[in-house]
């Protein structure tokens, strides 16, 4: 009995984390998205309205009917998971061999490598994107070495365009992906290639059909931490973007800023959180990763 | 709880300033890089209280923290259109005039024009004014357009064949739908102050065409980018170009930047300081906005930040390369060229933005 109490203390901690700083702001957010944007403080109004202790419901959810009509907000939508996709595609192909070459190393050698993927992670993100963007503008450390070297003439655009994003997010996002494939990686059971060698087994059989399987798991962590996160990035493609692809972040934030229309821009967050979770919830359920991961 | 503070209020208001002095804080929210670097200092030194001062640098922002309400501040320095849709929602307290003498100092032309947007001047006073018009880089220009480039016009942003030819070098836009929608239509020869969804469609019109040449719209990146020489041309607040041509004379590095208000005209706009209706400390937002408008130290913070401020005991005091610099203080001519910004409802408000959406992205 007492071991229950403390089994659910334990799980209990987190809930209860969860239902104050999740749920509750997330209802929040979802009440404000019903109501209609005035000049007040706050500047909407309320979903509901109280005769005496009883709620009426005066809300109205014109503001996702209103998403739907104007196709900003699903070219915005779509472009933010494609460029997220591609960023954690890419994430992946660098992060893969780098853990690979982490798991392998000799212990001094593993922390070594480990600590400098950590390290920069303890610098501000801000001011990683800001030394970004000195080696990429006009007159960048790029550029400059380029054109010394005379391989252009011209300075090359790199800023404002969807490779610095691409770039950025890579960057910023890398040790998200490097820590879980390590983590797999790490545990991986050398006797298996040995094994799988033993029996005829060519470098990249080998690969395909055991160390990348037996590291989807790491794989699948990495994407979710990368994707999720960097669909909803808003900072990178304000400072580094080209303003003919802006993100849904950017989307949400000129809602709630320029139109100071705080009902849309509370509905964009939650469309943009169904459309995100639903297909979480599907992948989850499928059978292929469920054993797996 | 409630009692406590009615009492405490009370007790505030019947004490003499001087004593309640001690141990008092003043929250400032203002523009980045807009004041002087002792005027902060000076301030808590003379009145014995401490400051906390931050930042914003966007109107937008400084915006939704004041409508999400208890912001906390005790002085905000909203841009004037900004400031006439806050009034409206009693967001902030009317100035008690008894404690703010200095009021004398302030040029009472500027303060009327400041009224356009604040009846009366009931809410706020000026900090500093400015414009918004083009700031660029001298040896580029001549480069590519010859030495009589149309340097004194907004044919440099608006004629498609003069902005194709500077997109070579990099031209910017500020990303601000509400001064660039109004500077197109100035230009078309259309009312600047327009609210009809024609005339702002047309002006929509006009910047999707030039839109191919403009390297980026953004509200700060252009300052170092311009004193860098990375980009050539940029649509800029006065203020802020001349801190480009600062920081590029201070690098030494050959880049030459000149603003210049228009011909055809330019919007001018009023930064104005105000005390929002839950400031924790009026009785000292109205002590500092007091300080402020002493001759010296208005003075100052325009020598330091080169912005035009409204103050007109303090020009004897500020730097004779400023008050002779005609795109800080312009002359008279120019100066019947300004326009005052129009003030949008919500559905003009969204029409502007999603107008300007349709600018950036193309769609």
């Amino acid at each position: 009995m007492r071991e229950g109490w403390g089994k659910r203390a334990v799980i209990g901690v987190p809930f209860i984390w969860l239902l104050i700083f999740f749920l509750v702001p997330f209802f929040i957010v979802f009440l404000v998205s019903l109501g209609a944007p005035q000049f007040s403080v706050p500047p909407y109004s309320p979903a509901f309205e109280w005769d005496g202790w009883v709620p009426r419901f005066v809300g109205s959810f014109d503001n996702y009917v209103f998403l739907t009509e104007d196709d900003l907000y699903w070219r915005a939508y779509l472009g933010s998971v494609q460029i997220a996709g591609g960023a954690t595609l890419m994430c992946l192909l660098v992060a893969w061999p780098m853990a690979w070459v982490i798991a392998r190393a000799t212990p001094t050698w593993r922390n070594v490598l480990l600590l400098a993927v950590i390290l920069p992670f303890w610098t501000s993100s801000l001011l990683r994107i800001y030394a970004l963007m000195g080696l990429l503008r006009q007159g960048g450390l790029i550029n400059t070495g380029l054109m010394w070297l005379g391989i252009t003439d011209e300075p090359i655009q790199m800023m404002q365009t969807d490779f610095a994003v691409y770039l950025t997010i890579v960057f910023t996002y890398l040790p998200l992906m490097v820590l879980p494939l390590y983590s797999t990686l790490e545990k991986l059971d050398g006797t298996l290639l040995e094994a799988a060698a033993d029996l005829g087994a060519r470098g990249w059989q080998t690969f395909w059909t055991i160390t990348l399987p037996l590291s989807l798991p790491g794989i699948l962590a990495g994407c979710l931490l990368v994707f999720i996160p960097a669909v909803g990035e808003f900072v990178i493609p304000d400072l580094m973007g080209a303003q003919d692809s802006p993100m849904i972040g950017n989307v949400l934030w000129g809602e709630f800023t320029r139109n100071r229309d705080w009902p849309v821009a509370a509905a964009v967050a939650i469309a943009m959180l169904a459309l995100l979770v639903v297909p979480f919830m599907l992948l989850r359920s499928s059978p292929a990763l469920r054993g797996e991961a | 709880m409630r009692m406590k503070t009615t009492a405490l209020a009370a007790l505030l208001a019947t004490t003499p300033l001087t004593v309640l002095a001690q141990d008092q804080v003043l929250n400032i929210y203002n523009w980045s890089d807009y004041i002087a670097e002792d005027t902060i200092a000076n301030f808590e030194q003379e009145f014995g209280v401490s400051v906390n001062y931050d930042v914003y640098d966007s109107n937008e922002v400084l915006e939704a923290r004041l409508f999400a309400g208890n912001s906390g501040f005790d002085i905000v320095v909203p841009t004037s259109d900004f400031l006439r849709r806050q009034a409206a929602a009693g967001i902030y307290q009317p100035l008690d005039r008894s404690k703010l003498p200095n009021l004398e100092n302030m040029d009472p032309a500027l303060m009327e024009a400041a009224a356009v947007y604040d009846p009366g001047n009931e809410h706020s006073v000026i900090y500093m004014w400015g414009t918004t018009g083009i700031g660029y880089n001298v040896g580029k220009v001549a480069e590519i357009l010859g030495d009589d480039a149309p340097t004194d016009s907004w044919d440099m942003i608006f004629n498609p064949e003069i902005i194709e030819q500077l997109s070579e070098c990099g031209v910017t836009m500020l990303d601000a739908p509400t001064e660039m929608l109004p500077a197109a239509m100035n230009y078309l020869g259309l009312d600047p102050r327009s609210t009809a969804s024609e005339d702002m469609e047309a002006a929509a019109e006009l910047l999707e065409t030039i839109r191919p040449h403009i390297r980026y719209f953004h509200s700060s990146q252009y300052i170092s980018d311009l004193a860098n020489g990375d980009v050539c041309v940029s649509v800029g607040w006065s203020g802020d170009v001349f801190q480009a041509l600062y920081r590029a004379e201070e690098a030494e590095n050959g880049v030459e930047i000149a603003y210049v208000i228009p011909s055809e005209g330019a919007l001018q706009w009023f930064d104005l300081m105000a005390i929002p209706a839950d400031a924790p400390n009026p009785d000292l937002a109205h002590e500092f906005i007091n300080f402020v408008m002493r001759p010296d130290v208005t003075a100052d913070i325009t020598n330091y930040v080169w912005y035009a401020n409204g103050n007109a005991a303090s020009l004897e005091l500020v730097d004779p390369d400023i008050t002779s610099d005609p795109g800080i203080f312009p002359t008279e001519a120019a100066s019947e060229r300004l326009w005052a910004a129009e003030v949008y409802d919500a559905r003009t408000d969204r029409l502007v933005n999603r107008l300007w959406t349709q600018v950036k992205t193309g769609q």
